[in-house]
């Protein structure tokens, strides 16, 4: 045996080795393990009784999601606006594009841990996500189409009968069927392997750097009234104290018509920031460092202004330069790169 | 001799007939059981005041209490949870599943709510004018027929559904007036349109503005239905669109063309529960 055949050898045993490692990926992928609550989180409010997660279902969804005939002109589909690497949000838009170029009054929201939101939209109104998709579907900036005109053009379609045969037994294309199966995927979209998981999970022995932790501690201290843990939003409606944007958008009063939810908007997550700017409901901050701002120093005081956010005559949030450096490194344990790679949720 | 004999069969024919007629007057209400079911239905005749309703007539417009001249173009509502009770107090609920009726003025075969109630002589009649709250907030399941969000097709070839505020609209009426102005306060499309879309079921989380609307109807005055196997007892409503104007919160068309998820849309559903009236009972 010389050099060569040594080389040799080992070129082989590595393809094995290659070929073998690609059968276990693989069959991880064809493993389809369904909605699986990530251990630190708490329980979902999603009725999973009444939409079981299967296989065959979620995966009509994840068609559905990518399909761009849910739109008038069969331009823009549910991915057009909320786009994976982005963290299912429409980076770079301060306020949603949509079908002929048209634009929306809000940022596009991100589809993550949706399973465990009791209220749906900026401003609410929508409290089921099973009727989730009728908004986007129905709205002019959006997609401009009617769920009956959808329902008939996937009827049209052979590929959309044998999807809908194989996930639920029958080729009827009926709006529950639809909005379950949109529902599945979306409720599919869980973010829960960044590097605070992992932190909290205690796995892979992963643990916060000093910064991080310091971070950590004034997160709590004075941001996790509202972005509560784990999921990073309390679910509530608040006016953070943004000055009126030119379209005046009443947030929450929409859809109650109650004085006392003027210019109040949805608690978003802190999950994922990193791929999701812009930020607040009309995108008008670029950077995270321009929210810090806003909360350290530009809070207005206008109607219903959160409570936490003005105590003891002062408004907003007391932050030091040095706490803005933790905080943002404590901030930055939330994205997960996991969530935006992960193939499962993918176009396909 | 073959007059009279036409007259005599003329006369035999008449008391048959008066016979019969006593007879089915007469038949005393049967037991009142929960599982002896007949048909039953009300029927919404939509007229507008003094006249029938009719679509888009700008040659001879309707005019309201306060002068302004109006026609017609779309014109649909929501029925549920229909009950009847006996004038001794014995009380019906129809199932809620098959309780659901949208009565769309375009499609005369939408008139009549058709239910099945125990056999029985009713005294009075109670519907919802929309859709309970209860509905408004059930799974996709339970929004079927009638109630299908996608039901009708989009929102201008007449859906009822609220997408962006999870509800339905109760009450949808639509038309044309020349008192409307172009701007943003009425048309800016110069089309003239007025469209009223009334609903608000009260609320998910937070009490919210309520349009629900029990209408309760006394039979006794116009002719009490009398349900029974082997016919079909229709109690005839009149509903008179009109009233969505004149009603006691009168307003004028020109000064809220549009009234859809609005705190004014209190007022006009108030309005809602007089335009029902008892015209006659087919039994």
């Amino acid at each position: 045996m010389n050099k060569r055949h040594w080389i040799i050898i080992l070129s082989i045993s590595i393809f094995i080795f290659a070929c073998k490692k690609s059968e276990i990926i693989q069959e991880k992928i064809e493993t389809f393990l369904g909605f699986q609550k990530p251990a630190n989180f708490p329980e979902p409010v999603y009725n999973f009784t009444a939409n079981p997660v299967t296989k065959s279902v979620f995966e009509l969804g994840r068609t559905l999601f990518y399909e761009a005939r849910l739109s008038r002109n069969n331009t823009v589909s549910c991915g057009s606006c909320h786009i994976q690497s982005s963290a299912f949000t429409q980076h770079g838009h301060d306020v949603s594009h949509g079908i002929d170029d048209r634009l929306g009054t809000r940022n596009s929201p991100p589809i993550m841990n949706l399973a465990w939101n009791k209220a749906f939209m900026w401003g609410g109104g929508v409290y089921d996500l099973d009727l989730q998709p009728i908004v986007p579907i129905t709205t002019h900036e959006e997609m401009d189409e009617n769920l009956d005109n959808v329902l008939n053009k996937l009827r049209a379609l052979p590929k959309y009968t044998a999807l809908f045969k194989s996930a639920f037994g029958s080729e009827d294309i009926t709006t529950s069927r639809f909005m379950k199966a949109l529902s599945q995927f979306m409720v599919m979209c869980v973010s829960s392997n960044s590097k605070y998981d992992k932190v909290m999970r205690k796995e892979d022995n992963a643990s916060f750097t000093q910064t991080e932790l310091d971070g950590y501690n004034i997160f709590k201290e004075k941001c996790s009234s509202c972005h509560k843990e784990p999921l990073f939003t309390d679910g509530s409606f608040r006016n953070n104290g943004l000055s009126l944007s030119p379209v005046k958008d009443q947030g929450l009063y929409l859809a109650t018509l109650l004085a006392s939810d003027r210019y109040k908007f949805k608690v978003p997550s802190l999950r994922n920031l990193n791929y999701t700017a812009p930020f607040m409901h009309d995108g008008r901050f670029l950077t995270i460092g321009a929210v810090l701002e806003h909360y350290s120093g530009q809070v207005q005081n206008l109607e219903n202004l959160d409570p936490i956010l003005n105590q003891n005559g002062k408004l907003g949030i007391n932050l030091t330069e040095t706490d803005k450096t933790k905080l943002l490194a404590f901030l930055a344990t939330l994205n997960d790169e996991s969530f935006i790679n992960n193939r499962l949720l993918a176009e396909q | 001799m073959k007059n009279l004999s036409i007259r005599i069969t003329l006369l035999a024919f008449c008391s048959i007939l008066l016979l019969a007629s006593c007879s089915k007057e007469d038949s005393p209400a049967p037991e009142f059981a929960e599982t002896n079911l007949a048909p039953f239905s009300v029927e919404f005749d939509n007229i507008v005041g003094d006249r029938t309703l009719s679509f888009n007539n700008t040659t001879t417009p309707y005019v309201n209490a306060k002068g302004e001249s109006f026609s017609i173009s779309m014109l649909q509502y929501f029925i549920s949870n229909i009950k009847v009770a006996t004038a001794d107090g014995k009380e019906y609920a129809v199932k809620q599943d098959s309780s659901y009726f949208l009565i769309q003025s375009s499609d005369k075969s939408t008139r009549f709510a058709k239910v099945r109630v125990p056999e029985g002589d009713y005294t009075r009649l109670t519907f919802t004018l929309g859709v309970d709250s209860l509905r408004s907030t059930m799974g996709i399941d339970k929004r079927t027929g009638v109630l299908d969000p996608a039901a009708n097709g989009g929102h201008d070839s007449g859906g009822m559904y609220w997408g962006w505020n999870s509800g339905y609209i109760f009450f949808r009426f639509e038309g044309n007036s020349n008192v409307i102005s172009d701007d943003v306060n009425g048309d800016p499309t110069g089309k003239k349109q007025f469209k009223y879309h009334i609903g608000g079921f009260g609320g998910y989380s937070a009490p919210t503005i309520n349009n629900i609307k029990t209408i309760t109807v006394d039979l006794t005055k116009a002719g009490i239905a009398k349900v029974r196997k082997d016919r079909q007892s229709n109690v005839h409503l009149f509903m008179d669109a009109m009233k969505v104007f004149n009603g006691t919160n009168s307003f004028k068309i020109a000064e809220h063309p549009n009234v859809m998820f609005s705190d004014y849309s209190v007022n006009i559903a108030k309005n809602l529960t007089e335009m029902f009236r008892h015209d006659h009972t087919e039994n």
